[in-house]
This record gives structure tokens, C-alpha cells and sequence, in this order.
């Protein structure tokens, strides 16, 4: 009689971590598929797509080169909608940033034992190490994301399964407990001889930056955000333009958004007929948005800003475009902001 | 079979990937999806995303700013 094929869904990030937990998973005879979870705030793709120097760059998505080298198949999934309330009201607080990771880790090995069990897999792998991690990985904090999730003993560490309970698949013998790893704490070392004795090169820079939350620039205009708006919420629009341009707030009740580059005035660009914004138009400059609500004197003061950024930010006077929510534009001739004029604590 | 078409024009990868592979899920083998988006890095992804899932590209073309992919949708294997 033959033996029944079991079969594991693994999270895929794209690090190496969970390269190799595949790998030793896919060795004893699992057939393993892959899933990435889209979150709005991965760093993947969006960043290399919008700066022009990075233009020419390899715009290689890592999940989706990991599952090649592995031969697996690999399910992208949107949790975008859903993710606003892992973010917003975290259970288990923030890292050391606007991270929510036990959360998170908490919410996607739900999602992935929904789609395990929908798909008929029998349990679910993650390149999780103990220790790795302040918040996520921490021996104390791992049995709460099994138990949170709901995943229980279905959820196996190939990495670190030797220091944690054994889990549903290694009881039942469909994996060798002996064939699994003993990883611990922050050192990278055993995870780079596995991946040379599994002949892996060229992986993507492990941990920590995949993801814009654990990033402390970010994060400051994300709170900066809610602040301004009096409350706790977000848009997609909202978060990829915190990814773009320089964030000048004059006042509480608008800032603007100044293209830094050619690549990010064009991605502005697609914004224009849902924000005021300005332009140079008597030397060349910027695009830049202004979010909120502005007076007349903010206006002017924004367009001065504008004309600061701009290649005339020496000149006397530079004409500057504001275009109006009305799609109506108009024409302001002012005098570029001084550099003491710009105070530091506007950039955000 | 079918031909059917996607537009994912303004999205930024992965999102191009994600809206062809659930539209993908719902065709049947053989027929062929045109996905047209303004993300030039779609070339790179989604062709990567057909090779791991078993599906085909016919062509990429571009046209002016828009990229073209068409993908042939194969049986899951
Ligand atoms: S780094 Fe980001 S994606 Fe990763 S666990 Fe933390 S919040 Fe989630």
C-alpha cells in the first residue's frame, strides 16, 4: 500500500530562512507549496519601481525566485483590507517601530492554516528561528503564535524544531524529528552553512528588511499621519505615498509631498487629481502634493517651499503652477523659501 | 478557449502578479489572458509566476508605457 503524499504550506518571505526550512522540509519527502502574504507595507517591488536610479536595477521579486529555486509553487495572497486591524490595534503592542510582528505572525499562520485547510495540506512551515527576533521569535512568544493562530501542533520550525515540543507531524512520523535543526538566537552562521551545503547563493539579505513597519522613518510618518487626520486609519494611496518623496508638514493641517526625483514626479503624477499640487514652471523642479486643508497664506507658503526645491531656489522670483482640486490652475510668482526659513522640525 | 483580458495598469508589483493569478484561477486550461500593466517590473514577476504554477506566456510586448503579457493558462500541474 502506498503512503499517503503528506503535504505542508510554507511562508514564504523571500529570506533565506524560509528558503531553507522548505528545503529541509522538501528532503524528507513533503510536497511543499509556498505562500507570501501582501501587506501594503512589503518593501518588495514598489520602491525599485518608482526611483528612477533604481530603474535599471534587477526588479526580482524574492518570493517568487525563491519558490523557483525551489521548484515549489507559490500563492501570492492580498490581506491588504485585512491587515489594517493586525496594524491598528495590535494585541501583542509594536516592535520597536510601528511593527506589530506577533500579531502579524500571529494573523498570517491563520491565513495560512485557512488555506491549508481548504486546499487539503496537513500542516505549516515557517523559517522561524528561536531567538532571532526580539518580539516574534522568542521562545516565549513562539507557543503563542501556534496557539493564536490556531495552527497548534500543525505549525513545524524546521529550523529550531529541536528546541520546542514536537509538534503533529513529527509525532505522527511523516518527518524525522533527528533530520530537523536546533537553531537559536541572532547568529546568522547556521543558517549560511545549510545554504551552502544546500548549494543556495544569491539569496536576498535576510531579516528585517522586507518590511516598511520595522523601518523608523516610516514609521514616524505613519504616526505623523494619524495625527493629523485625529484618528487611526489608512488608505493603499495613503501608504505608498509614505514610501515616496520628502514629507514637509508647514502646519498641523496639510503637509506636502515633494517628488525627489524624476522617477518619483512621475509616480506623484498619478496622484494629481486627488490632491492640490504645484509646479515650477519657470525653472524646472518638483511636483509636489499638498495633503490637507490650506488657506491662501498656506498656499503661498507651499508654493515658496516648491520653488525652494526647485532649480531656482537661488533666483529672485520663480513661477510656480497650483492646480486646485477643480482641476483649475493658476499661477504664483513668489520667492524661494531661505534655507533658515525651512525649519528642520517640518520634515518628517 | 477562451480569451480574456486583465487590465492592471497603475499597480505596482506585486499587485499586477496577484490580479493575474486570481484571474487565472478562475479560467480554464488553455484558454489565454492578456494582462496589460504599467509596471515594468510585471515583466519580471509574472513571467517568474507562470513558470512556478505551471502556466504558459505566449508573448510580451510593449506599447509605449504598458506592458502586454499574455499567459496561457495550463491544467495545475
Ligand atoms: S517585519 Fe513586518 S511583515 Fe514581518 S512580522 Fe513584522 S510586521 Fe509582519
Amino acid at each position: 500500500m502506498s503512503q499517503i503524499q503528506r503535504k505542508a504550506v510554507a511562508l514564504v518571505s523571500g529570506g533565506l530562512d524560509s528558503m531553507l526550512a522548505v528545503r529541509v522540509i522538501q528532503e524528507q519527502g513533503i510536497h511543499v507549496e509556498g505562500i507570501n502574504f501582501y501587506t501594503g507595507f512589503c518593501v518588495e517591488g514598489h520602491t525599485h519601481a518608482i526611483r528612477k536610479k533604481d530603474q535599471g536595477k534587477d526588479k526580482r521579486n524574492n518570493a517568487l525566485w525563491v519558490a523557483e529555486q525551489l521548484g515549489i509553487k507559490l500563492h501570492i495572497i492580498d490581506i491588504v483590507e485585512e491587515y489594517k486591524d493586525v496594524l491598528l490595534n495590535p494585541r501583542h503592542g509594536y516592535g520597536a517601530n510601528m511593527n506589530p510582528c506577533l500579531d502579524c505572525k500571529i494573523f498570517m499562520v491563520h491565513k495560512a492554516l485557512e488555506w491549508a485547510d481548504k486546499n487539503g495540506f496537513d500542516f505549516i512551515i515557517t523559517g522561524e528561528v528561536v531567538g532571532q527576533r526580539p518580539m516574534s521569535q522568542r521562545k516565549d512568544t513562539m507557543p503563542v503564535v501556534a496557539r493564536e493562530s490556531g495552527a497548534m501542533d500543525r505549525l513545524l520550525r524546521p529550523l529550531c524544531a529541536k528546541n520546542l515540543p514536537a509538534t503533529l507531524p513529527e509525532r505522527e512520523g511523516w518527518v524525522d524529528r533527528e533530520k530537523l535543526h536546533d537553531f537559536s538566537g541572532r547568529s546568522r552562521k547556521p543558517q549560511m552553512a545549510l545554504a551552502a551545503q544546500f548549494g543556495f547563493s544569491d539569496y536576498a539579505t535576510p531579516a528585517g528588511g522586507c518590511c516598511f513597519l520595522t523601518d523608523e522613518a516610516y514609521s514616524r510618518k505613519l504616526v505623523d499621519l494619524w495625527q493629523a487626520r485625529g484618528k487611526r486609519e489608512y488608505e493603499m494611496d495613503d501608504i505608498m505615498l509614505l514610501k515616496v518623496g520628502r514629507h514637509i508638514r508647514p502646519a498641523p493641517h496639510y503637509k506636502l509631498i515633494v517628488g525627489r526625483e524624476e522617477g518619483e514626479n512621475n509616480f506623484l503624477e498619478g496622484y494629481r487629481k486627488i490632491y492640490i499640487h504645484l509646479r515650477p514652471i519657470s525653472h524646472t523642479g518638483p511636483l509636489v502634493l499638498l495633503d490637507g486643508e490650506a488657506s491662501e497664506e498656506d498656499i503661498v507658503l507651499a508654493a515658496r517651499i516648491t520653488a525652494r526645491y526647485s532649480k531656482g531656489h537661488t533666483a529672485e522670483q520663480v513661477t510656480v503652477q497650483v492646480t486646485g482640486l477643480d482641476g483649475v490652475s493658476r499661477e504664483l510668482v513668489v520667492a524661494p523659501l531661505s534655507p533658515d526659513e525651512l525649519k528642520p522640525e517640518w520634515h518628517l | 478557449m477562451a480569451h480574456y483580458q486583465l487590465d492592471a495598469r497603475r499597480l505596482l508589483c506585486p499587485m499586477p502578479v496577484i490580479r493575474a493569478q486570481n484571474r487565472v484561477a478562475e479560467l480554464l486550461p488553455g484558454d489565454v489572458l492578456e494582462v496589460t500593466c504599467t509596471d515594468p517590473g510585471a515583466l519580471n514577476d509574472i513571467p517568474a509566476w507562470c513558470r512556478i504554477n505551471g502556466h504558459t506566456v505566449l508573448a510580451t510586448r510593449r506599447d509605449g508605457n504598458e506592458v502586454i503579457i499574455d499567459i496561457e493558462v495550463g491544467d495545475g500541474t
